[in-house]
Formats: C-alpha cells, sequence, structure tokens
C-alpha cells in the first residue's frame, strides 16, 4: 500500500503543491492526471524518492520512503519499476543488455537463465525481435516498451509510468494502455500512471488524483470521476475533447 | 553563496564515490572500460603532445642560448628536466582535461538530463557507485602513465628535434639530460600526474552529474568541467610546486 500524506514540495520561491494525501491500495491502478506543469511527474519521483518533499511523507506498507537509510532505500526501490517518459534506456549498451542489466546485477541466475527471462519480458512487451537492436533504432513507441520490459524484469510490486502514451500515436498509444493493463492483470501489479491523457485513463485507471492549482484538486475511483461535478475536473476533462 | 553551494555539493558527492568505493563488484565492468576510455584511448593525443612540447622547447631553448657562455648540452639538461618536472604532467594535463572531462562530463550530463541516471537509482543502484568511481579511479591510476609517456615521448621530441636542426646529436642531448637527471624530479611528476587526474575526473563527474536543463545544460556542463579542470590543474601545480620542490 502507498500512502501520500501531507506533502509539500517547491523549489525555491516556487510552489509546485502542498497538503497532497491520497492512497493507493495493493493491485490497483490509479492514475495521477492534471495540466502539464501541475508537478505530476515531480510526484511520481517523490514515490521512489528520486525527490525528497518539503515536509509530508509517502509510506510504503506503514514505512516512510524518506527516512530510510540509503541502503534500506535501495532495497525498497527494488520492489518499484519505473517507467520513464523517454525510455530512459541506458545508449551504451544494446536493447538486449538494457532488458538484462537488472538481472546481471542483482540475481544469481546463469546466462541461459538471464536470457530467457529478458525474451520472456520482451515477449511480455511484443518485442521478441528486438534484443539485438542498439537503442538508438528503436522508435519512440518501442522505448517505452522496452523500458516497460526492464521495469517489470526483477517482477516489482509496484509500476511508476511517467507519461507512458505522450507523444505516441492513437494506435500505439492504445497498445501501450493494453499493456499497462496485462501487467496489472497478470503480474498482479499496483500501477500509479502519470497522464493527461483522458483516453489512458478511461481504459486503465480504478482511482484518479487530479492536481490542478498547486494542490490536490480531487481524488476517487474512475466511476466518481465520471458522476463528478467539480468545476476544475470537468473544465479539464472538456478540455481535453473527450466525452465520458 | 553559489560557489559555497557547488563546493558542498562536490565534496558531499566526492564523501558518497569514497564510502561506495569498497563495491568492486558494482563498478568493476565500468571500471576496465573507463582505464580503456581515459589511459588506452588518450595515448594517441599524449604522444603527440609529447613529442612535439619536447620538440619545440629544444629548439627555443637552443634559440635562447646561442651563445658560446654554454656547453651546448646544456639544452638536453633544461629540456629534460623541464619536460620531467613540468610540461609533460601539465600540458598533458591541460589536453586531458579537454579530451577526457569533456567526454566524462557529457556522458553524465546526458544520462543526467535523458533519465538515465534516475533510471539507475530506482532500479536500487548507487549511481555514484556505479559511475563517478571508476571514473575518477580510472583517472588516478591512468594519469601517471600518461605522464610516464607523455615525459618519455617528450624527450624523445627533443632529441629528434636536436638532431634534425643541427643543433646538438642525439648522444650530446642525452648526456645533459642525464647529468640533470634526478629520479625524484620523476617522483614529484607522478605525484602532479596523480593529483590531475583526481581533479580532471572529479570535477568533470561532478558537473555532469549534476547537469540540468536538456542539451543547453549539458553543454554548459561540460564547458565548466573543462574550464574548472584547467583551472585547477593549474592550481594544484602551483600548490604542489610550493610544497614539493
Amino acid at each position: 500500500m502507498i500512502e501520500v500524506q501531507n506533502l509539500k514540495k517547491s523549489f525555491g520561491d516556487n510552489l509546485v503543491w502542498e497538503d497532497v494525501s491520497f492512497s493507493i491500495d495493493d493491485g490497483e491502478t490509479t492514475a495521477i492526471i492534471g495540466k502539464s506543469g501541475t508537478g505530476k511527474s515531480v510526484l511520481l519521483k517523490h514515490m521512489n524518492a528520486l525527490m525528497y518533499p518539503d515536509s509530508g511523507s509517502i509510506k510504503i506498507d506503514g514505512e516512510c520512503l524518506f527516512e530510510l537509510s540509503y541502503s534500506e532505500l535501495r532495497k525498497t526501490r527494488q520492489q518499484f519499476g519505473i517507467l520513464f517518459q523517454g525510455g530512459a534506456l541506458f545508449d551504451s549498451i544494446s536493447t538486449f543488455e538494457n532488458v538484462a542489466f537488472p538481472l546481471r546485477y542483482f540475481t544469481d541466475l546463469k546466462e541461459e537463465e538471464i536470457e530467457h527471462e529478458v525474451n520472456e519480458a520482451l515477449r511480455m512487451v511484443n518485442l521478441e525481435a528486438a534484443g539485438k537492436k542498439s537503442t538508438a533504432e528503436l522508435s519512440g513507441g518501442m522505448r517505452k516498451r522496452v523500458g516497460l520490459a526492464r521495469a517489470i524484469i526483477l517482477k516489482p510490486r509496484y509500476l511508476l509510468y511517467d507519461e507512458p502514451t505522450s507523444g505516441l500515436d492513437p494506435e500505439t498509444s492504445d497498445e501501450i494502455n493494453d499493456l499497462i493493463l496485462e501487467m496489472a492483470n497478470t503480474l498482479d501489479i499496483t500501477s500509479v500512471v502519470i497522464t493527461h491523457d483522458m483516453h489512458s485513463v478511461l481504459r486503465i485507471a480504478e482511482k484518479v488524483v487530479f492536481i490542478d492549482e498547486q494542490k490536490l484538486s480531487w481524488f476517487g475511483t474512475l466511476a466518481e470521476m465520471k458522476e463528478s461535478d467539480h468545476p476544475p475536473l470537468v473544465d479539464f476533462i472538456t478540455a481535453s475533447e473527450y466525452q465520458i | 553563496m553559489e560557489a559555497i553551494r557547488q563546493f558542498g555539493q562536490y565534496t558531499l558527492l566526492l564523501y558518497q564515490a569514497l564510502r561506495s568505493v569498497t563495491e568492486f563488484s558494482t563498478y568493476r565492468n565500468n571500471l576496465f572500460a573507463e582505464f580503456v576510455k581515459i589511459g588506452y584511448q588518450s595515448i594517441p593525443i599524449i604522444m603527440l603532445t609529447g613529442v612535439f612540447t619536447g620538440a619545440v622547447l629544444t629548439l627555443q631553448t637552443a634559440y635562447q642560448l646561442d651563445t658560446d657562455l654554454y656547453p651546448v648540452t646544456i639544452v638536453g639538461s633544461i629540456v629534460g628536466q623541464s619536460i620531467i618536472i613540468e610540461l609533460a604532467a601539465v600540458i598533458g594535463g591541460l589536453v586531458l582535461a579537454g579530451k577526457v572531462g569533456a567526454r566524462i562530463s557529457t556522458e553524465l550530463g546526458t544520462m543526467r538530463v535523458s533519465e538515465q541516471i534516475d533510471a539507475l537509482e530506482s532500479m536500487g543502484f548507487n549511481s555514484v557507485t556505479f559511475l563517478v568511481v571508476p571514473r575518477v579511479l580510472a583517472g588516478i591510476c591512468m594519469f601517471p602513465v600518461l605522464y610516464i609517456t607523455a615525459a618519455t615521448l617528450g624527450i624523445c621530441g627533443g632529441v629528434l628535434a636536436g638532431a634534425i636542426d643541427g643543433i646538438l646529436p642525439p648522444a650530446q642531448f642525452m648526456q645533459g639530460a642525464r647529468q640533470f637527471f634526478f629520479p625524484e624530479d620523476v617522483v614529484f611528476g607522478i605525484v602532479k600526474s596523480f593529483v590531475f587526474g583526481f581533479v580532471i575526473t572529479s570535477i568533470s563527474c561532478f558537473k555532469g552529474y549534476t547537469a540540468f536543463g536538456g542539451a543547453e545544460g549539458v553543454g554548459n556542463a561540460t564547458t565548466q568541467a573543462t574550464v574548472l579542470s584547467c583551472i585547477y590543474v593549474l592550481l594544484s601545480d602551483f600548490v604542489l610546486a610550493a610544497i614539493l620542490l
């Protein structure tokens, strides 16, 4: 379970958000939505302690991430997989090695076992043939899928997605949405998806967190969101030109 | 204030690197890769720098001492000692600040702005152990080797220039060089190159590791890494000379 409590973050004099509190139950898929520049990705990075807040806490199974020692934090981070916006693939090594990377350092698997695991992960993201390619040869959608394969290779409990469909055509976006659903269902992963793509939200989310005007503006289930008359949320959905 | 803040961050990065230096298995592969990149791949530019420094110094020394007051072997003495004590280490250091420093800061800066460092951390890696430690260690280990290469080639360049220009034959050059050769000068040069290796790689790692702001940010980090490396090479050269000579 992820519990975000009274989180506040600012960069110098610029307040990003304050008083952000919500919780995510195990196995749930939660979408964090909001306009560009509202600090959604900043919030995601806090969930992995890649950034630290000015105040507040994020608890994973009751333990506050920001109070852990660095070695404890590194262990906790291994429960997470993150799909970064651009994939964040290591460009000095091949696609296969990118996916194999965590296995080589955190497991004692033999080479043939690593090969099997990597091929399995690449198969799950429909990229069986891409292993030998260099990362420079991959398209935007392929980079995200390889990033996803790398994120799931250690079988994490939590998967954090940072704008998984941004910059992709509608068809590839749908493929990524399908993958997110598949990961949540087949691997029983708790997912947090940062997005401003309402089409994605309606496809994948069970709960929705809406960040607006430097605070948590609305939090509820997808069904509640559809019924909500909260003006900023309604404006956001309307502006996204998506009919619920 | 900004300088103090940056110095604090730099010190903290070095402290983190020092603390994780025992995690050899994490950075072993990167260390050997950096030995090749910092050491082996710098040999051509260091050879070229050494040869031409020695050659030009020989021609200039001969020009300045063009009198019957000194024996011609003095050219070998001056060139040999200047190269061993000062030029091989400092000119080599400045060249490597450009070649090695720029590569390191660009590499790490690009990794930072493209979230590759965040990806490493998010997997549970200590990114400092993985990225900074091998680069600094490789710099410390390889710069003395490059210094010895530059010094040797510098003297060879001096010998060649003296012979080709008809200033003095190789035997006389070497006689002069041997006359004022003191092993402690080589030790001094090695200590300098060791310090330069640390200064250049650690500053470049710091600038790259803390880069922000996309392509422009990486460009700024690389420029600052190169300029600061050059400044601190010259500064540490002066401090070492004041302490050790």
